[in-house]
């Protein structure tokens, strides 16, 4: 209410929240034009915008005849997808077991759970190749996912953990009286009340995985498990860089992030649900 | 059918112990309220006898059947939380309706028994309703109406009107018990508001750190508390306290209750001077400071006019009073 009595705020705001959204939107900007020119225009030009001359969809074509593109699109949205999956599930299921059970032990769990925010999960990756490697999952999908499910839990219980304590204890408790279980009350009364905090984990655990380069390329390099981030990599050569292949490739690579990012923030703004208490 | 013991029951979290031991025997039928301040262990005795807590040592019976270690569904008990803990994404209909559909009852006898209950409670417009678009009084409706449906052996209530401005408050007390007459059930009734025990109860639980105080009808606790505590609580304003000593009294403690000190202008057996005055129309409220009692409250009927730092003299009515020795124990 603030901000709208003094117009001037306001505007100054706007102008900062603008000005930020221009600079984070830039690259973006860049490779998507640029994807669709010329490899002389894009060099010669690469801020202008495409005109009839300097139009060519040599990079397209080169990323769908070369390489199973779709193959790797695949992959990526395999990993990506389940590993969001079983993060959120056990994520979720390990917050409630923490905030909703008085046990011995309950916020050492808590901060033993919290420690893998802060280290950051590729200080193990040689330690990770081994087990993959005597668990015989290299170049699997699985391996992918159990290494991304591993780090998007920490945050993910933290978050959770969080609201659900906000979660009030008496329609946990109406719900036991109602006899429904503890899975019923998990998944039927508090999930629906935390979907705000499942987004805002949704996006903070997929964007990483999706974009992810250094265990696509250690774990699974194959060419049948090659994530689109890997795959792009083809058309990166240590002499000839082909910038129209790349581009496409990363133009395209763009389209489901973004589409399952417009899936979760709707949730955001639909999952406030408030009514239930007072 | 719904009578309930509770034997040597007590509860700690850790080495902190919250309830200390009750024992108590609610009749089938019976109106029983639990009343004390906050963090008396009120809640926590009620939600032991749900099976929401457990109890650390101690049995509870519920119809001469031991259900300490029951899960709170089957014990055929129902419960009216202070939020109304409504299922915020069912509608009033399923919202009351759950315990029994949980319970395998067939749908045609829950489509009944929501409709008894929702007809006792003039909740029939709203059937179809969320939560969310339901008033405070309403919400609280459906929230007793939950209760009902499920025909329990037993109902809790935890504090179900504070969340209710006073108006509504008044009016859900007198729906609580009007539907107590009608249904007949036991009901055990949560609050730290001495008026909503007073008026509801059969019987009164006075509760302090976890421990009973007092067990009695309303008007024995009122006419006969046991010690300064329970005199303290029961009844509106607060009773006074004098120090017996400056009376010439053998009591360590003088307990009267603000309509029982006799107010004057000028001096009198106990000088003071008006603090504060509050006009009810019905009746005066005047608060006296004094040496060495402190701040006394007088009840007058009727108006009166006394001015703010006019000088006055206070009597006790002896005959009234309740006398206490020093450990607040009342002295008969």
């Amino acid at each position: 209410m603030a901000a709208r009595s003094r117009p001037g705020r306001s505007i100054a705001a706007h102008a900062i929240l603008l000005t930020y959204t221009l600079i984070a939107l830039f690259p973006v900007w860049i490779i998507l034009i640029n994807s669709v020119k010329s490899r002389r225009a894009i060099f010669g030009a690469p801020l202008a915008l495409p005109t009839p001359e300097t139009w060519d969809l040599v990079g397209y074509t080169t990323v769908l005849e070369n390489g199973d593109f779709f193959g790797y699109f695949l992959n990526s949205l395999i990993v990506t997808v389940v590993s969001l999956a079983l993060v959120l599930l056990f994520g979720a299921m390990a917050a409630f077991a923490l905030s909703e059970y008085r046990f011995r032990g309950n916020t050492l769990m808590g901060l033993y759970l919290a420690l893998g925010i802060m280290i950051p999960i590729r200080l193990g990756t040689v330690a990770i190749l081994q087990m993959m490697v005597s668990a015989g999952l290299v170049n699997t999908l699985t391996a992918l996912i159990l290494v991304y499910t591993a780090q998007g839990l920490p945050l993910a219980v933290f978050i959770l953990s969080e609201f659900m304590r906000n979660v009030s204890d008496d329609l946990k408790n109406a719900g036991r009286m109602d006899g429904l279980s503890e899975y019923a009350i998990f998944f039927r009364l508090v999930l629906p009340l935390v979907r705000p905090a499942m987004a805002t984990v949704a996006v903070f655990t997929m964007i990483p995985i999706w974009n992810d380069l250094w265990f696509p390329l250690i774990l699974a390099p194959s060419e049948e498990t090659k994530t689109i981030t890997l795959g792009s990599q083809v058309f990166i050569g240590q002499f000839v860089t082909n910038w129209n292949a790349v581009l496409a490739a990363l133009s395209l690579a763009i389209l489901p992030v973004l589409v399952l990012y417009l899936i979760f923030s709707r949730q955001l703004i639909r999952g406030i649900t408030a009514g239930a208490v007072k | 059918m719904g009578a309930l013991d509770l034997r040597g029951v007590a509860k700690s979290f850790g080495k902190t112990p919250v309830i200390k031991g009750v024992d108590l025997s609610v009749a089938d039928g019976e109106f029983v309220v639990f009343v004390g301040p906050s963090g008396c262990g009120k809640s926590t005795l009620l939600r032991m006898i749900a099976g929401l807590e457990d109890v650390t040592t101690g049995t509870v019976f519920l119809d001469g059947q031991d259900v300490t270690n029951l899960a709170p569904a089957k014990r055929g008990i129902a419960m009216v939380f202070q939020t109304y803990a409504l299922y915020p994404h069912l509608t009033v209909r399923d919202n009351m309706g759950l315990a029994l559909k949980q319970a395998g009852v067939s749908r045609a006898e829950i489509a009944r028994d929501v409709g008894r209950a929702s007809a006792m409670l003039a909740l029939d417009p709203y059937l179809d309703r969320r939560p969310v678009e339901l008033s405070g009084g309403q919400r609280q409706r459906v929230a007793i109406g939950r209760a009902i449906v499920r025909t329990p052996r037993l109902f809790l209530f935890d504090e179900p009107l504070s969340n209710l401005d006073a108006a509504l408050r008044v009016a859900t007390r007198i729906e609580i018990a009007r539907l107590h007459r009608e249904l007949g059930a036991t009901m055990i009734y949560v609050t730290h508001d001495q008026v909503e025990a007073m008026t509801l109860a059969d019987r009164i639980v006075v509760l302090r750190a976890g421990e009973v105080e007092q067990v009695g009808r309303p008007m024995d606790l009122y006419n006969d508390p046991a010690n300064t505590f329970v005199a303290g609580f029961i009844g509106s304003p607060r009773m006074n306290f004098l120090k017996g000593a400056a009376l010439g009294e053998q009591a360590d403690t003088l307990g009267i209750r603000p309509e029982h000190l006799a107010i004057a202008r000028g001096p009198g057996p106990i000088p003071g001077t008006v603090s504060h005055v509050e006009k009810l129309g019905g009746e005066t409220l005047v608060y006296v400071r004094t040496e060495p009692h402190g701040l006394l409250t007088v009840r007058l009927f009727g108006e009166h006019d006394f001015a703010v730092d006019e000088a006055v003299g206070l009597s006790p009515d002896g005959a009234r009073a309740f006398r206490f020795d020093a450990a607040g124990r009342r002295l008969r």
